[in-house]
């Protein structure tokens, strides 16, 4: 049983069949890839993973509970964090405020008014996302108007305040599209790193096969809405069906 | 059922007006994706030319005329237009008689030119900025444009009358076999409603069957697209925005003789038309002509004394209350978009 | 101090310091002088002032925080207005009692606004806000007459049934707003050579009300809280995908706001005992727009400055007439003296709302911080050029940076 279950889930767009039968099981702490060709359903299969979608049959169940139906912030707040194909920062506020509010979020909940209490005395969140900023090796940067950082840097900033909430689910999609090749290998060093450091079970959307096979433990393929094949990276690479659908080209 | 029939007709010259402003509203936030809030002005302004051509036609030289003397034994002094004594009394006089449609030639050009002025002097700057930056912005020059009008026009309602052989009264009852007097409806309101319907129809058929309205149509539903196909698209919307303009200018024209001009008739139609838009589905052309017949109708059968018997003071909120209730259930508006304008 | 930082500390001090010496500063010319005309110091204006002041604070924390641009706020004003009326006619003429009637009224007025048009973001909130205030409008113009005396606007009669205190006074006229007995119109004049100072009680009142809810803009801006909705505007995709929900936020800061207008209105009608329909009309709420943006949007001091500014222009321009201009050239020669004047002339007396459209179009144009940006622009100049001729001085020993 893995924390994050699909089952049968099916949705069609009108005459188009986005997703049909898909069933998917992430195992716990493990690093589960999606790939598939432009058009095979990724973004559909993510957005009802996070329940913006809701599908016309199926369930997809997060550590026993469903999530259809359930805004982000409800999501959010079962353990799921995502991290966006741009990334989704608050481009307004300094480094160490963008960090500071994912803090509050975990400790205070969707909603607190707290408007007379001082930002500047809130000593504990401050440490807490000053020690994370130190870990993703920005803590020089904290200061910084955030939208006026490098794109790398924004990527590094948002993974690092997805997991300043512990979450047990961190779903990313697409992470290093429209990257440098230094940037995106920054951002697989990160994530392995946090992959060996923390529990925490990563779902990945993907389409750089560079970043897949450095990450992934197992691997779904998605063709034309429905999973073609399930294994782990080495099986997949020489896998004649994924060949054909879709490393065929690349290849 | 005659008095059904007078509320539609009643609520049909708002209605137009209504149609009209939305319209020109949609085609600029459809093409330019910018909220312009001096919409209103250019509506008011388009009604100030109809006032000005009738003031130019009212130019007068005086001349005293000995054989007639007023009531204190003075010569009197006779006052003659200079069209009249170009063109004589006869045909000068129905010029003078006819300022306000012939202001539609002479406001369309004003109207472009005014259009073109602001949108490659101010609007262009506002393509990038937030919606919250382009209202402002347009708010600002609403005001502008309708204190220049108060300062040369002064705040008092400028009355301008229709051509006298269109200021009578149309007996519909008597034309549709109802009692005679039980409907009547003055020429005026339905020559504003026809030439409302020849613009709609006109800008339909200019967007429907030129290349140039296609290759709009096309940039309304996807912008970056139509630029990748090589096609300057700015330059069309540019033109587009002095179309608009040129409809909210006409509305206004042919709106004189309905409603005396003031300077801030803009105003007080702007925010209506915004609803209108709202209702009809920001950024669908036919929703916002559909929705600002529908409101104006709806706005006039609110004002019956059975209605309002009933609901007091629902004509002065009907509107405002549809609007609401269609934005909370229907958020895309009657006829609008996905995906235009969500967040 | 008070829980803020040094450098808010300073701000608030300096504001309070302007605010109660205003008498004073807002008077620098002697009463026969022919400057007198800038003076500002009487107590009707600068009443004006600090109420606006109210207003456009409470406005900034919806706008300038969250950046929700509200087209409806007056209404709140007005229905403060109505209630503090309405409570000097049935209550008593204290206005405690009246004021604070008004920010609940207000508030929960705002609650009803904002449940219903925060389920809409940008230019749909923007509509959603004017419909309702031109709704308000229209019904207190109207059908509410019996609340809102319509046309006329909300009076206080001579046969008000006033539960505490009398309907009328012993000579027969309608008593007077008060704070327990410290009647709100009194004035203390105090004559020094030429001068006037005039101090007045209800400005006193507003501007003690004023800095209250100048310091609580500051805690709110400085808050957690505030925080939350600083990321409502900047990244609302990003606050729900942090288990934030972001509408109860920007609820609050509505409600909030509304509560800052409704005090604004209530203090309005503490010191001119009436209310009209017109307070609520959406120019009234444009109003506010343009004192927040030419002050600086979602800055602290912005709206307060904004609001002075518009509040003391809009009054030495309508003042000043053609005469006036006529003195003023008068030591041109004549041909040029009419030019200017013909020129000048459209944009004062009647022509201010002219000049302060065009002065807000710029600002909003170039000057997208407001007033505020545009003294930090200067600063900067300044701080650049003494620092340039340091460097100056210093690039011989050291590199530059």
């Amino acid at each position: 049983m893995g924390i994050l279950e699909v089952k049968n889930v099916n949705k069609r767009f009108g005459g188009l069949q986005a997703l049909g039968d898909v069933n998917l099981s992430v195992a716990e702490n493990s690093c589960h890839a999606i790939i598939g060709p432009n058009g095979a359903g990724k973004s559909t299969l993510l957005n009802v993973l996070v329940g913006k979608l809701i599908p016309d049959t199926g369930s997809v169940m997060f550590d026993g509970q469903s999530v259809l139906g359930r805004k982000p912030f409800e999501i959010n707040q079962m353990g799921i964090s995502r991290v966006f194909q741009t990334p989704e920062i608050f481009g307004d506020l300094s480094v160490l405020e963008n960090m500071m509010i994912p803090i509050f979020a975990k400790r205070d909940g969707s909603f607190r008014m707290h408007a007379i209490e001082s930002s500047a005395q809130e000593k504990e969140i401050i440490e807490k996302a000053e020690a994370m900023l130190e870990d993703l090796n920005m803590a020089d940067k904290r200061h910084f108007h955030s939208a006026s950082m490098s794109r790398g840097d924004k990527r590094r900033l948002e993974i690092g305040m997805c997991l300043a909430q512990n979450p047990r689910l961190l779903l990313l999609d697409e992470p290093t599209a429209g990257m440098a090749r230094a940037d995106t290998n920054n951002t697989i060093d990160l994530l392995k790193q946090i992959k060996d450091e923390r529990d925490i079970t990563i779902a990945i959307i993907e389409h750089d096969m560079h970043v897949v096979f450095s990450l992934a433990e197992r691997i779904t393929v998605l063709a034309q809405g429905t999973p073609l094949v399930e294994d782990t990276p080495e099986k997949i690479k020489g896998h004649p069906k994924v060949r054909e659908a879709y490393l065929g080209e690349a290849a | 059922m005659d008095a059904i029939i007078l509320q539609i007709l009643n609520g049909l010259d708002k209605g137009s007006a209504y149609a009209l402003i939305a319209l020109g509203l949609t085609l600029i936030f459809g093409t330019l994706g910018v909220v312009n809030f001096a919409h209103g002005a250019l509506f008011m302004i388009g009604a100030f030319c109809a006032v000005t051509l009738s003031k130019i036609f009212n130019l007068s030289y005086e001349v005293i005329d000995e054989s007639q003397t007023d009531f204190l034994g003075n010569p009197l002094k006779v006052k003659t237009p200079y069209v009249e004594s170009w063109f004589g009394p006869e045909l000068g006089g129905a010029i003078i008689d006819w300022a306000v449609p012939l202001a539609i030639l002479f406001s369309i050009p004003i109207m472009i030119a005014i259009g073109f002025i602001m949108e490659r002097g101010l609007i262009k700057h506002f393509y990038k900025r937030p919606h919250a930056d382009q209202i402002l912005v347009t708010f600002g020059l609403a005001i502008v444009l309708q204190e220049i009008i108060k300062y040369f026009y002064g705040a008092n309602p400028i009355p301008t009358p229709a051509p006298e052989a269109l200021t009578g009264s149309f007996d519909f009852g008597a034309f549709l076999g109802f009692q005679a007097n039980a409907v009547i409806y003055p020429y005026w309101r339905l020559v504003y409603f026809a030439f409302a319907a020849v613009i709609i129809g006109g800008v339909f058929a200019f967007l429907q069957f030129t290349t140039f309205g296609m290759v709009v149509r096309a940039g309304m539903a996807d912008r970056e697209t139509v630029g990748l196909l090589g096609i300057n698209i700015d330059r069309r919307f540019t033109i587009m925005f002095g179309i608009a303009a040129a409809v909210a200018g006409l509305a206004g024209v042919m709106y004189a003789p309905i409603n005396s001009p003031n300077y801030h008739m803009g105003m007080d139609f702007l925010v209506l038309s915004f609803v209108v838009v709202v209702v009809g589905g920001m950024g669908s052309l036919p929703g916002a002509v559909l929705a600002g017949f529908l409101l104006g109708i709806l706005e006039s059968f609110a004002s019956m004394n059975e209605i309002k018997s009933i609901f007091p003071g629902i004509d002065q909120i009907i509107i405002y209350l549809v609007a609401i209730i269609i934005l909370l259930t229907r958020p895309r508006g009657l006829m609008g978009r996905k995906g235009v304008m969500e967040d | 101090m008070f829980g803020l930082d040094k450098k808010d500390t300073t701000l608030l001090i300096i504001v309070a310091a302007l605010t109660l010496a205003a008498p004073f500063l807002l008077n620098p010319f002697p009463t026969d002088s022919a400057m007198a005309q800038f003076n500002a110091g009487y107590p009707d204006l600068m009443q004006r002032f600090v109420i606006f002041g109210i207003f456009a604070i409470g406005f900034n924390i919806l706008f300038g925080l969250t950046g929700y641009l509200s087209f409806g706020h007056a209404a709140f004003l007005g229905v403060g207005s109505y209630s503090a009326v309405w409570m000097f006619k049935l209550l008593s003429m204290n206005v405690l009692p009246a004021i604070l009637l008004s920010v609940v009224v207000a508030g929960v007025f705002a609650l009803l606004i904002g449940f219903v048009s925060l389920r809409r973001s940008g230019i749909y909130f923007s509509i959603l806000t004017l419909a309702f205030a031109q709704m308000s409008f229209n019904l207190a113009y109207s059908v509410l007459t019996p609340i809102t005396n319509g046309e006329t606007g909300l009076q206080l009669t001579l046969d008000d049934p006033r539960v505490l205190g009398s309907s009328s006074t012993a000579d027969g006229s309608i008593p007077v707003t008060n704070l327990f007995g410290a009647e709100m119109r009194a004035t203390y004049e105090m004559v020094v050579g030429p001068w006037n100072f005039q101090f007045n009680t209800g400005y006193y009142l507003s501007a003690i009300l004023m800095l209250l809810s100048f310091y609580l803009a500051i805690r709110i801006f400085r808050s957690p809280f505030g925080m939350m909705l600083r990321a409502v505007k900047s990244n609302q995709t990003r606050m729900n995908y942090t288990g934030l929900n972001s509408r109860p936020y920007t609820l609050a800061a509505f409600v909030i706001s509304g509560m800052y207008a409704g005090l604004a209105g209530g203090l309005m009608a503490s010191m001119d005992p009436l209310a009209g329909a017109e307070r609520m009309q959406w120019t009234a709420s444009g109003e506010v727009v343009l004192m927040t943006i030419l002050g600086g949007a979602g800055t602290l001091i912005g709206p307060v400055l904004g609001a002075g500014f518009i509040k003391y222009f809009e009054n030495i321009f309508s003042k000043i007439n053609e005469g006036i201009l006529h003195s003023w050239f008068s030591f041109m020669p004549d041909g040029l003296e009419d030019t200017l004047i013909a020129l000048v002339y459209p944009f004062i007396g009647k022509g201010w709302h002219l000049t302060l459209g065009i002065l807000f179009m710029l600002v909003v144009i170039f000057l997208p911080g407001g007033l505020v940006e545009g003294g930090q622009r200067i600063g900067r100049l300044f701080r650049r050029k003494k620092s340039g001729q340091e460097t100056d001085k210093s690039t011989q020993s050291t590199p530059a940076e």
